[in-house]
């Protein structure tokens, strides 16, 4: 008896442990990024651009708007596609295209980035001839594209089916009542995944070391290459020089931030929605 | 009910059942074999889901502006049948109808879709609304059939609430949305929603089953008034309802209409063993 309860005092320690060590890294990241980073967050990392090497201060205003522009950019490319993929996936279909489809966008979802990246290079920087924004957008576009498209159809699935009986009852079409009643219901969790995926991809180094490039300026445009955060991040700290590794922290910073925010916002609207659906 | 709120509801429903403890039923209706003409006509109607046949040659006629239950005990094809009425049995694949069925002249089987739909309205086991407003909810039928001048959809749709005694409800809150209210008045709400495109024949597949007494009495009351208006055809497990509110019963078992005629005879004489046991609570 004895032994029993010393084993499941033991174990419950050592599992209490292991899931305290489990968010440890995110504690640790985030007081690190801002013991760290926050130092050389000012106005001026905001709104100018990098300074030449040696003089301090200067800022990252051309990559934090650059990564505007890439995910404005990939929203365009993958959010459509996946919305109407998605629509397909939930409400169309008979067994097999959807089971390949499904299959692919799981598939799709788990390709390294890097591949995306060379994948992008292939098809848009080599017969641009140079790198471009639009080249960094379509590859975060397609990191979107399955997360969107399995994320759609997650929502519609959960609209109920009575709500599509209740507007076939009245005579409405198919396809009409997907646009006026499953969609209008799903619409909110939809989004919300749409934003979580921006969110997930807006980190993303890889796709755009050999798409977008980097620019120490600004852009000039949207087929010219384009700074971006997470590329900014990675020059700045394999760089010799101090100064810019404390700007590769602020930078950090604010990145880690800003998805963190998107992340916790759309979660929080996310589970009001569920708590006001599980009382209806 | 340490929650104030349901306490208040629930006071209010004690309020409710004081002052209105029977459901208005009007006396003297006008005798149901006066009313011969046939609004719909099944014979032979056969089900399948896949190879399984779950209705078996059932021939029945509903009348005109009638109120018709089909009772029986679950499984029995009284839902089923209900929907072939609708061809809402099509959003199930390997589900076919064969035999003959008429609405009026028209070939249930063979028109179009959106037209008998139209037609044939349909309210279900567990009220539906749409999340939108009550406004929108009421109004969808009447905008997916065209309708969409302001002046006609606001004076449709305060017809149809009307109908459905929901009206002095919600008239001042028509833009609030309708998962709002409460579930017999969601229920109204979606009897006002098949009413708005005027129908001439309202399918009710156990529109109680999920109500209070109450609220139970409320939708049995609007029903009456509806015979005025459309003919009515109520799936029910509830003995006591098709007592109450038809004029002719129908009694499925096993797939097959065993016993049908006016209410009356059904529930004092039914003709076969079956139908009696089934009534008398001997199973179901």
């Amino acid at each position: 008896m004895r032994w029993r309860k010393t084993v499941n005092a033991l174990m419950s320690g050592v599992t209490a442990a292991c899931a305290l060590a489990a968010v440890a890294p995110l504690v640790f990241l985030l007081g690190f990024l801002t013991w760290k980073g926050a130092s050389s967050l000012n106005l001026a990392f905001f709104t100018q651009l990098a300074k030449p090497v040696g003089e301090t201060g200067g800022g990252m205003a051309n990559a934090i708007v650059g990564s505007g522009q890439l995910l404005l950019l990939a929203a365009i490319f993958g959010v459509p596609l996946g919305l109407l993929g998605g629509i397909y996936l939930s409400e169309f279909g008979g067994w097999t295209v959807p089971f390949l489809v499904r299959y692919s966008a799981d598939l799709l979802a788990s390709v390294p980035s890097i591949v995306i990246g060379i994948f992008a290079y292939a098809v848009v920087v080599l017969p641009m001839g140079h790198f471009s924004a639009l080249a960094g957008g379509f590859a975060l576009g397609v990191m979107l594209l399955p997360i969107v498209v399995r994320n759609t159809e997650e929502f519609l699935r959960a609209v109920p089916v009575s709500l599509r009986e209740g507007a076939f009852a009245l005579g409405t079409g198919k396809w009409k009542t997907i646009v006026s009643v499953v969609v209008p219901a799903g619409l909110q969790g939809i989004l919300t995944g749409v934003l979580l995926a921006l969110a997930r991809v807006a980190g993303e180094t890889a796709p755009l070391l050999f798409t977008a490039f980097s620019n120490h300026y600004w852009a000039q445009g949207w087929s010219q290459p384009v700074a971006s955060l997470p590329v900014m991040i990675y020059t700045y700290a394999i760089s010799p020089y101090d100064d810019w590794h404390r700007q590769a922290w602020a930078a950090g910073l604010v990145l880690l931030g800003l998805v963190l925010l998107v992340n916790v916002l759309s979660r929080l609207v996310l589970a009001r929605k569920m708590a006001a659906r599980r009382l209806a | 009910m340490s929650d104030p709120a349901a306490a208040a509801r629930a006071r209010e429903r004690v309020a409710e059942v004081t002052q209105n403890q029977k459901p208005e039923i009007p006396q003297e209706k006008e005798p149901a074999r006066m009313r011969e003409i046939l609004k719909i006509r099944a014979r032979k109607v056969d089900f399948y889901y896949g190879p399984k046949k779950v209705l078996q040659e059932v021939s029945i006629d509903i009348r005109e502006k009638q109120i018709t239950a089909l009772i029986g005990p679950s499984g029995c094809g009284k839902t089923t049948f209900l929907r072939t009425l609708n061809r809402m049995y099509e959003t199930v694949k390997h589900a076919r109808a064969e035999g003959e069925l008429w609405l009026d002249g028209d070939n249930i089987l063979e028109l179009e879709l959106s037209s008998l739909r139209r037609r044939v309205g349909m309210v279900f086991q567990k009220s539906n609304p749409f999340p939108k407003s009550i406004f929108d909810n009421v109004a969808y039928g009447l905008r997916v059939h065209g309708i969409v001048r302001r002046g006609k959809l606001a004076e449709r749709v305060e017809q149809s609430l009307r109908a459905a005694v929901l009206w002095d409800e919600v008239k001042d809150n028509l833009h609030k949305p309708a998962l709002a209210l409460s579930g017999g008045q969601q229920q109204r709400l979606c009897i006002a929603r098949a009413l708005a495109i005027d129908p001439e024949v309202l399918l009710l597949d156990e529109p109680c089953s999920a109500l209070d007494p109450i609220s139970t009495a409320k939708i049995e009351e609007l029903l009456f008034s509806l015979s005025d208006r459309c003919t009515q055809v109520i799936v029910t497990h509830n003995m006591a309802q098709a007592a109450r509110v038809a004029d002719y019963t129908g009694f499925f078992l096993l797939g097959k209409l065993v016993e049908f005629s006016d209410t009356k005879t059904m529930f004092t004489t039914p003709a076969s063993k079956e139908t009696e046991d089934y009534i008398t609570g001997r199973f179901g």
